[in-house]
């Protein structure tokens, strides 16, 4: 068995690392792990459906960039965001879809759910994509990041970015521990049993539609979260990060870090960011530049990944300690 | 003798063209097991499903109290007190047996939209949880995933997790299917305990515990009523003779 606390201690380590990391990088990291944080947060979310509730979402994305665009209409032309107030808005409005859709997607189940939450998702994204609400296909500016003044009193500055990144981080573990709490709590509970048997939730007196509403609503709202700080650090917004490719990359990441497990979800997401950069930084060899198909490489990589570790990379730490401690057992067997 | 718990009116289920479940009217009463026999396919289960909302019926009443509960949910008519146990273990796999019981205690509070407070917090919870797993002798397992149990310890498990909501009418789908000669035994005592404060019915292939613990008899045969009477009237009954039980001896 594997204890908690060599997850904890390896958890924690993992933090003082990120909380050191803009003391020793360069700009360009400290912006590219702002990044990481920023999808670990949304592939948290999604994990919350698709891992602890078994609800397969392909259109998760549809929170995420609905909240971009929140932001991008709440800070028109040169004028700032009040953070305080558009972050929460932005998340409301991402929630509020998730609830409107989730209505009409959780009567359904099984590859039926993965495809009406694909059909909303896209119903979404050409609302933003042919229509000239906000820029249409082109996207639109985000020209100020959101100022987090509080009558007059600003206690950080997004434009710093530094300052950005340590915003991001505590939200990370915001979300980390909320998550926690919720999985724990009575809620935590049903939806982990309507996964495992929705039926017999039923029959045990659940209403189980209106708890996968709930979590559907929830993981919207964080999704948009994380939809928010993605447009406020890159500073424009398009219909892509609506699309099903957005979706289904942070699917991916979900899968390949390990689903129904928070660890598995951030490892997921910063897996996929760094072998990304990675693939994308091989030098050419023999007048190819693998580089450029960095593409096919990921997917090898993803089709490998699923087939030999079930659990995700998670499950490659899970049996990296079954190793460790086998010859230390049989030590203290002989 | 006070009015039925549970009462079905000329109750029906069709599935196509196959009566499964036909006009069946029967009553319930608190302090009685009514054991409903038959031979396979003749629509028990059916019945039960129907009686706990897992299906809904073609046509036919079901009176829970009086009221016509014919058409509500499955979780709706859990919340009035109908407990229902399968026949075909339908736990939870990957939880321990307390947790099991757990989510089955949980079930009674009046809303699991609490996201704060962790539920092993909900002492009330988990002492009912316990106390269903005594009641079933599985204490001992409380700790184990419910996978890990034998077959007789997760059919104990799923009569568990029934009682740890609290039913007033247990519906009991073939209890002892699969269960050693000691469990069984334990079964039939935990059966005949229960029988005090609940009205049940109780399906169940085992003639000994049937004869041992009904105190009503309903033989099924293609969907229909058979026969239904005292345990005395049903061995006496020429046409249960006939169709059911004679044929079975015949067998044997």
């Amino acid at each position: 068995m594997r204890s908690p606390r060599a997850a904890t201690v390896v958890l924690l380590v993992c933090l003082l690392a990120l909380a050191l990391l803009p003391l020793v990088a360069e700009k360009y990291y400290i912006q590219l792990f702002t990044k990481m944080m920023i999808m670990a947060i949304f592939a948290m979310s999604l994990d919350l459906l698709v891992g602890y509730s078994g609800l397969v979402s392909l259109g998760h994305a549809a929170f995420f960039g609905l909240a971009g665009y929140s932001l991008a209409f709440a800070a028109p032309q040169y004028e700032a965001a009040n953070l305080w107030l558009s972050l929460p808005l932005a998340m409301a409005g991402s929630g509020l879809l998730a609830l409107v859709i989730g209505v009409l997607v959780l009567r359904t189940s099984g590859i039926y759910f993965i495809m009406v939450t694909l059909a909303f998702a896209q119903m979404v994204f050409f609302l933003f994509h042919d229509t000239k609400i906000a820029g249409g296909a082109d996207g639109i500016y985000v020209y100020a990041k959101p100022v987090a003044a509080i009558a007059g009193w600003e206690p950080f500055t997004l434009e710093n970015h530094t300052q950005f990144y340590f915003v991001v981080l505590v939200l990370l573990v915001l979300v980390y521990a909320f998550l926690r709490m919720l999985l724990a709590s009575l809620f935590g509970r049903v939806i982990v049993g309507i996964r495992v048997n929705e039926q017999r939730m039923r029959s045990l007196g659940y209403r189980t539609f209106r708890y996968k509403l709930a979590c559907f609503t929830i993981a919207g709202a964080l999704a948009g979260m994380a939809g928010y700080f993605a447009a406020a650090q890159f500073g424009f917004v398009s219909p892509d990060i609506l699309g099903w490719h957005q979706s289904g990359g942070v699917l991916m990441m979900v899968i390949l870090g390990g689903m129904g497990t928070l660890n598995g979800a951030i490892l997921g997401a910063f897996a996929m960011m760094l072998l990304e950069l990675g693939f994308q930084g091989l030098p050419a060899m023999g007048g190819v530049d693998i580089g450029k198909h960095w593409q096919l490489l990921m997917g090898g990589f993803i089709v490998f990944a699923v087939l030999l570790l079930p659990h995700g990379l998670l499950g490659l730490g899970r049996l990296a300690s079954r190793l460790l401690r086998k010859p230390a057992e049989e030590a203290a067997d002989g | 003798m006070a009015d039925a718990v549970l009462r079905t009116e000329r109750l029906t289920k069709h599935f196509g063209g196959l009566a499964a479940v036909n006009d069946v009217s029967l009553e319930f009463y608190t302090d009685q097991i009514h054991a409903v026999i038959g031979p396979n396919g003749a629509g028990k289960t059916t019945l039960t499903s129907l009686l706990s909302g897992d299906l809904v019926s073609t046509s036919g009443s079901i009176y829970l109290d009086g009221e016509d509960i014919a058409g509500l949910s499955a979780d709706r008519i859990s919340q009035r007190g109908v407990g229902r146990s399968y026949q075909k273990t339908n736990i939870f796999l990957p939880f321990t047996a307390f947790e099991n019981c757990r989510l089955a205690a949980q079930s009674r509070l009046p809303s699991s939209m609490r996201f704060t407070r962790p539920a092993l917090r909900y002492a009330d919870v988990s002492r009912e949880a316990l106390r269903a797993l005594a009641e079933v002798g599985l204490e001992h397992r409380a700790q184990e995933p419910a996978a890990a149990l034998s077959h007789g310890e997760q059919r104990q498990l799923e009569i568990a997790m029934t009682l740890a909501t609290r039913p007033r009418i247990l519906l009991l789908d073939e209890p002892l299917a699969g269960m050693g000669g000691e469990e069984s035994a334990r079964m039939v005592e935990l059966l005949q305990k229960l029988k005090c404060a609940h009205a049940m019915m109780l399906v169940e292939h085992d003639m000994d515990a049937v004869f041992a613990l009904a105190d009503r008899l309903t033989v099924m045969v293609n969907g229909s009523v058979l026969e239904s009477g005292t345990p005395d009237q049903i061995r006496a009954s020429a046409a249960v003779q006939e169709a059911y039980l004679g044929s079975e001896e015949q067998h044997s």
